[in-house]
């Protein structure tokens, strides 16, 4: 009897839980997926395409599906170890022949050779680009993510990539040299990566 | 507050030498004029300001040359007259050593000013005009942040006590200290008008032990106009109580939030060289074109304090002073908190109140820093009550997350850690660098956020045109299907219902003649009855157009037509009838 009791209470137990849990499931349910959210949060967004795929939203997908992590140039070694954590998957050093650490670069149009094609504003993934048919066009550069992908449909090769010269603004401190990097006291001294 | 004068103790700092006699012992001094004013244009906040003069104009002392379209900035005056040669890049005193924008003013010696109009009787002005007029006059905060010293009068929390500090814990720094024996009568005046624009209960004015000629300044001119409402606070010396925390802290014991500013706790505070400079815009209408600086240090010769024209060269100084001399070192602001400057060519900006050049070995070098040792004694001397080694160690580590959570942006820099660090650890470098990654990561941040917004949008509105673009398609392919339809009953929908049956009739008949004539040959009598028809068709037909003329031009076209298929049938059914009567006499003659 007291079995029967026991198997019983448990039963109702699991039916509430499971009603509970099956309810607030549907309820609480996330929009969208949250992981590729969060590693959307942590790519550069330069959108430039150099992974694979047509921006770093489907990157973050895919990577979330199970690609690789290192594709992506722009955001460098930052960027991989940033998503490795996130994932909890090992570090691999960065798939691309470009050297990590890239400069940061933004088009300009040489706008006086521009015959306004608006081939440029077509490519450019973040609408970084102004101007219309048969007119100048012109790089808003606060915009622009130096993503290269208006370079390539130019006919008449009039934009170029700069790099984004230093000002007081963007200036920043660099790091102390320490002499002593080797030395540890203690094992938590060291390098903690 | 409190009416009792207690004062609270700092937790930590340092007591360093304090090397203040090397340039208190002499007046204010002036210096010869500069031959040329560099007045650099840029912001902290990256914003250039517009100037309001031309290359070749001809500026007066005090006349505005530059201003911002931003509130938190100040304008920029010339400080000297002369002619603006240049609007161009130049080295300013900035750790970076890049050049900046900056206007450049050859002087003369017309010596002509553009003061503001002088103000007699400001206690009958209002607060607001009064405000209105230190933000005409472009003054910062001069010791040490240059904040813009209007908005401290404009903010909205109600302030009920003024903090002038008159501290200047930093060594060497004299430049407050010899302003305040000399000017005393001014910054008491200067303090009055303060109050009235915080419309502020009480004033402290804090001064350190170690400067008894300033303190007894400001007390005989406290016990000549015995101001109800002023108190003179005398701290204990020891760096950094100068700093705005930790003065209101040993003043009321309160603590300013991380944060938050002062003002939220009722206190404003005011640099004594502020309070001057307030003082001169209002009652003598000058904006902020000069200010006290020191120059020490143990390598120039005429160590003192002097009045320095606002965007003088720091070499023009050194020559006036010391000629030949050759510094190995010259660093802006005090040996605790002060920066090498990248070029003695930078010139002096509205919060320079040191220029430290120092002999070769007179201020410790740092040697090869050791490994921390945990000692704790930066600890001990943190005037925010911050834990320095966990900061060091997330510093040096880059776990930026972790040293905001050990509230990283709350470090003053004020070096005390790294004074008593006995592995020579160069502790405020590793925070500012911390500080300067972290603020450019949420700078990348936002520009990442915007680009991924504008990524998002862009597909949207590709997904919207491509919908669009496709319903348009659909729409037209319906339309043209419909058109084609209709087009067929057109014609016909088009004439009357007479016109209609008695073209159908028509049409009929020559329809039922037709398979007549390719029938084995008809009697010519027949064809000619099929042609004679189709000419009274014909005729008929040309009678209904010319009635659809004059009545309806709408079926005039479709008439027209229909006229010329019946002409032309007309026309096959007379030939049929010529050709027939020839080879059926042929035959008719065969037959017989």
């Amino acid at each position: 009897m007291s079995i029967l009791t026991a198997i019983l209470v448990l039963l109702l137990l699991a039916s509430l839980f499971g009603a509970l849990l099956g309810y607030s499931a549907v309820r609480f349910k996330p929009e969208g997926d949250p992981v590729v959210a969060q590693i959307d949060a942590l790519l550069p967004q330069t959108q430039c395409g150099q992974c694979g795929y047509p921006g770093c939203k489907p990157y973050a997908t895919a990577i979330a599906n199970g690609d690789a992590i290192n594709k992506c140039p722009p955001g460098g070694m930052a960027t991989v170890e940033a998503i490795a954590s996130l994932l909890d998957v090992d570090i691999v050093p960065l798939d691309a022949e470009t050297e990590d650490n890239p400069t940061q670069l933004v088009a300009v149009i040489r706008e006086d050779e521009c015959i306004g094609c608006t081939k440029c504003i077509q490519a450019c993934p973040v609408d970084a680009i102004l101007g219309a048919a048969k007119l100048m066009h012109t790089v808003i550069e606060s915009e622009c993510t130096g993503c290269d992908l208006c370079l390539e449909p130019c006919p008449v090769d009039c934009i170029d990539m700069v790099e984004v010269p230093k000002t007081i603004h963007s200036w920043s401190w660099t790091a102390p040299v320490s002499q002593n990097s080797e030395v540890k006291i203690i094992a938590t001294d060291g390098d903690r990566h | 507050m409190n009416k009792s004068n207690k004062l609270w103790r700092l937790h930590g700092g340092i007591h360093p030498a304090q090397m203040k006699e090397l340039s208190n012992r002499t007046p204010i001094g002036q210096i010869p004029r500069p031959k040329e004013i560099i007045l650099p244009l840029n912001h902290s906040n990256g914003a250039i300001a517009t100037p309001c003069v031309k290359v070749g104009d001809h500026v007066n002392k005090g006349q505005l040359v530059a201003t911002f379209n931003i509130p938190v900035a100040t304008k920029i005056h010339a400080s000297l007259s002369g002619r603006v040669t240049a609007i161009e890049p130049r080295i300013i005193a900035h750790i970076s050593g890049l050049p900046a924008l900056s206007i450049i003013i050859k002087t003369d010696d017309s010596d002509e000013e553009s003061f503001l109009p002088k103000i007699e009787n400001w206690s009958a002005m209002s607060n607001d005009q009064l405000i209105s007029r230190i933000e005409e006059a472009g003054i910062a905060g001069l010791g040490g942040a240059g904040f813009p010293t209007q908005i401290k009068y404009r903010s909205h929390a109600p302030i009920n006590t003024l903090i002038v500090n008159g501290v200047e814990c930093e060594p060497y720094i004299t430049s407050d200290d010899v302003l305040m024996r000399e000017y005393s009568a001014q910054i008491i005046e200067g303090t009055l008008i303060a109050l009235k624009m915080l419309s502020a209960k009480q004033a402290l004015i804090a001064i350190e032990d170690n400067k008894p000629e300033a303190i007894a300044a400001i007390t005989s001119e406290l016990t000549r106009l015995s101001p109800s409402n002023i108190e003179l606070r005398v701290i204990p010396t020891k760096y950094p109580s100068g700093g705005e925390r930790q003065l209101i802290y040993i003043l009321t014991g309160q603590e300013v939030g991380s944060g938050n500013i002062p003002a939220s706790l009722g206190i404003v505070v005011q640099n004594v060289g502020t309070i001057y400079a307030i003082r001169q815009a209002i009652i003598d209408g000058e904006p902020l074109t000069q200010r006290v600086i020191t120059l020490t240090g143990t390598a120039v010769a005429n160590a003192g304090n002097y009045w320095v024209p606002i965007g003088t060269q720091i070499q023009h100084i050194i020559d006036a002073t010391t000629p030949e001399l050759i510094p190995h070192e010259v660093i802006m602001g005090g040996p605790m908190m002060g920066f090498d400057v990248p070029s003695t060519h930078a010139p002096v900006s509205k919060v320079t109140n040191c220029l430290l050049i120092p002999a070769k070995n007179e201020l410790p070098r740092r040697s090869e820093d050791k490994a921390c040792i945990r000692c704790g004694l930066c600890e001990q001397v943190c005037p925010v009550n911050l834990l320095p080694q966990k900061l060091y160690w997330n510093s040096k580590h880059h776990e930026w997350e972790q040293a905001e959570l050990n509230s990283l942006f709350d470090c003053i820099e004020c070096g005390a850690c790294s004074w008593v660090c006995p592995s020579e650890i160069p502790l405020v470098q590793y925070y500012r660098f911390a500080k300067s990654e972290i603020k450019k990561e949420h700078v990348e941040k936002v520009k990442s956020d915007q680009a991924r917004k504008r990524f998002e949008d862009r597909q949207k509105r590709l997904e919207k045109l491509a919908l669009e673009k496709d319903a348009k398609r659909k729409a037209r392919a319906a339309a043209a299907a419909k058109a084609q339809a209709n087009k067929e009953t057109d014609v016909e929908s088009k004439l009357g219902d007479q016109a209609k049956a008695d073209i159908l009739a028509s049409l009929a008949r020559v329809k039922a003649k037709k398979p007549k004539t390719e029938q084995p040959p008809k009697d010519a009598d027949t064809l000619r009855l099929a042609w004679e028809s189709a000419e009274e068709v014909v005729l008929k037909a040309k009678n209904k157009l010319k009635i659809a003329e004059t009545e309806n031009t709408a079926t005039v076209s479709a008439l027209v037509t229909a006229l010329g298929k019946l002409e032309t049938r007309a026309k096959k059914a007379k030939e049929a009838w010529m050709t027939a009567s020839t080879p059926n006499n042929n035959h008719d003659g065969e037959s017989e």
